[in-house]
């Protein structure tokens, strides 16, 4: 019973990444010289901060790399959203709830013209969001004269539920997170980007609009950029022209891969996209507390995405053994 | 299904009296693909409830004509009649949504989709914004039971499947979707003898049946002579050849492309 309750949870994608985070917070919180340390409310608000922007990108670049595609210049889409955000609030008079929800459409509108270079252009998305990740980041640091801008005065309420409020930035995640997993397991656009990654032909042969479905996903993606940017700005208090870029990226499809997502497409699971990047947030926290230099960290970091896909591969061969 | 309405496409009469109207007919199809004409001028006529073999070689023009009649590909010139009247089929979707479905040579399963999610792609079954797993998969377990399709459980993906399994598969997901044009590409090239017997089956039981009317793509006639009523022979993007089963036999049929074959040999003998 317990045996075959352990395959059950073995077969699940998630499993190898929930693993490592539970060793890791077992280690940090109980075992290691810092532990006194690791379950204050400030050190969780830590990890919390440095998973929660990641990890609502990883939500998009999961949806994309199932089926098929990959966006690159998301990071810059997060550089680019407070300032759309305050031009519209301080040159336009937008109010600034309707000025965020216009960055965060803008946001969208960026993730549109990516998946359209994709879909209509037919370029390979690796090389169209290249192009279009200077082209966003250019416009950025040009429309800002590349000086950071303060936030609006006044943010008020608006201001603590987009990232002023401690946990506003994890809640914002969480709930996005849970339900990006239940738009891919239980809803038909979750199940037609499977099949577009899956068997592009076949899901065309079926009558799914493949169009479509990468359209969106791409439009998610920049949607989750631009809110990331917006939570970032509010938590840190400044629009700062050097947020965002590459890394934010790549840390979130280093986590989707960590997760159990295939680079391949076909088959990834948001939640372990999350539990990857917490996993790296805590194993950057549980450095820092032990004061070893972040340096080393970027070796694990390395070592654990080739791990993960190693562990990935075997897994996925381990359900498909035939175990039914 | 109103005999006092026949299309305006010739009326023929089955031997029980009953007036037989053509559900379907490509009327002068064409399509090239650069400097490559896969289909010339080709008529192809479907009577309702019939089964319509096509046969020709690899590279005849079977697929292209299929994925034509399927919405996937526009012709260049030509005209389809559906119960004798002119559509233009936008899409696959489109098409289905007229009753007009395919199962492909290469299946179109999705590999890491389960059986149930398979069979329901794109007509899922929901509940408000979410899949109705549940019904899903139970309509799956009893279609395939139905049909003799033994699987182990509807909820494995179907890479674990063998080729006739899939294939089991996916005709069943095109006969359970109320189509009432079923295009069989190949249904057998994937298969086993027995599991190649369960598909011509299916195909009797629908015959019987009357509700749809089918066209199978093949190259191995002696299979296909069996259940179909009628035969349409693909030679190099044309229609060469077109009689009821029972007036033909393997041996015509083989003759013929064999005459073929030895034409083109001649020709291009000839032509050095």
């Amino acid at each position: 019973m317990l045996r075959r309750g352990g395959t059950v949870f073995l077969q699940q994608r998630e499993a190898s990444v929930f693993i490592v985070a539970v060793l890791l917070v077992l280690y940090f919180g109980f075992i290691s010289s810092a532990h006194t340390s690791f379950f204050t409310e400030n050190n969780i608000a830590n990890v919390a901060d440095a998973t929660a922007p990641y990890a609502l990108i990883a939500v998009g670049e999961v949806f994309l790399l199932i089926c098929g595609e990959i966006d690159l210049s998301v990071g810059f889409v997060w550089t680019l959203s407070p300032f759309l955000m305050f031009f519209f609030n301080a040159y336009y008079h937008f109010p600034l709830f309707l000025a965020i929800v216009a960055a965060l459409i803008c946001g969208a509108l960026i993730g549109l013209i990516n998946g359209l270079l994709v879909v209509v252009l037919r370029l390979p998305s690796f090389v169209a969001t290249l192009g279009t990740s200077f082209v966003i980041y250019g416009f950025a640091l040009t429309t800002s004269a590349a000086q950071e801008k303060s936030l609006p005065a006044g943010a008020g309420a608006v201001g603590k539920w987009f990232g002023g409020y401690i946990w506003a930035e994890i809640l914002w995640c969480v709930a996005v997170v849970i339900i990006a997993q239940i738009i891919l397991n239980r809803t038909r656009w979750g199940l037609h980007t499977i099949a577009v990654g899956g068997n592009l032909v076949g899901a065309s042969e079926a009558g799914i609009s493949v169009a479509r479905i990468k359209l969106g996903n791409f439009m998610a993606t920049g949607l989750f950029g631009a809110l990331a940017g917006i939570l970032e700005a509010f938590r840190v208090g400044t629009i700062d022209p050097s947020a965002g870029g590459y890394t934010p990226m790549f840390y979130a499809v280093a986590a989707a891969v960590i997760g159990g997502t295939a680079l391949a497409g076909g088959s990834g699971t948001v939640i372990g996209a999350f539990v990857g990047m917490l996993v790296l947030a805590i194993l950057q926290d549980g450095f820092n507390l032990l004061g070893i230099s972040s340096n080393p960290y970027l070796i694990i970091l390395g070592i654990a995405i080739v791990a993960a896909m190693v562990a990935n591969v075997y897994l996925t061969r381990l359900r498909r053994a035939g175990r039914s | 299904m109103t005999t006092d309405t026949p299309g305006p496409g010739p009326v023929d009469v089955r031997q029980d009296g009953q007036p037989v109207t053509d559900v379907l007919r490509a009327e002068h199809i064409s399509k090239s693909f650069g400097a490559v004409t896969a289909l010339r001028d080709v008529n192809l006529r479907l009577g309702r409830g019939e089964v319509l073999g096509l046969l020709g070689d690899n590279g005849a023009g079977k697929s292209t004509l299929l994925k034509i009649l399927c919405g996937f590909q526009p012709p260049d010139s030509g005209r389809i009649l559906l119960n004798g009247e002119p559509v233009v089929l936008r899409s696959p979707t489109h098409a289905r949504s007229l009753g007009i479905d395919v199962v492909y040579q290469d299946l179109a399963l999705i590999n890491e989709l389960s059986v149930f999610h398979n069979m329901y792609l794109n007509r899922e079954y929901t509940r408000g914004p979410l899949l109705n797993n549940r019904a899903m998969r139970r309509a799956a377990q009893d279609h395939l039971r139905d049909m003799g399709v033994n699987i182990p459980s509807v909820d494995v993906e179907v890479a674990k499947l063998s080729g006739g399994q899939r294939q089991g598969i996916a005709v069943a997901r095109s006969v359970y979707s109320d189509a009432k044009i079923l295009l069989l590409d190949e249904p057998l090239a994937a298969m086993g003898v027995k599991e190649g017997a369960l598909i011509l089956n299916l195909v009797r039981d629908l015959k019987e049946r009357g509700e749809v009317s089918i066209i199978i793509i093949a190259h191995n006639y002696g299979q296909v002579l069996e259940v179909c009523d009628r035969v349409n022979l693909l030679q190099q993007g044309e229609i060469t050849y077109d009689k009821a089963s029972a007036e033909t036999s393997v041996e015509e049929l083989t003759d013929i492309v064999v005459a073929e074959y030895r034409a083109a040999m001649e020709a291009r003998q000839n032509g050095r």
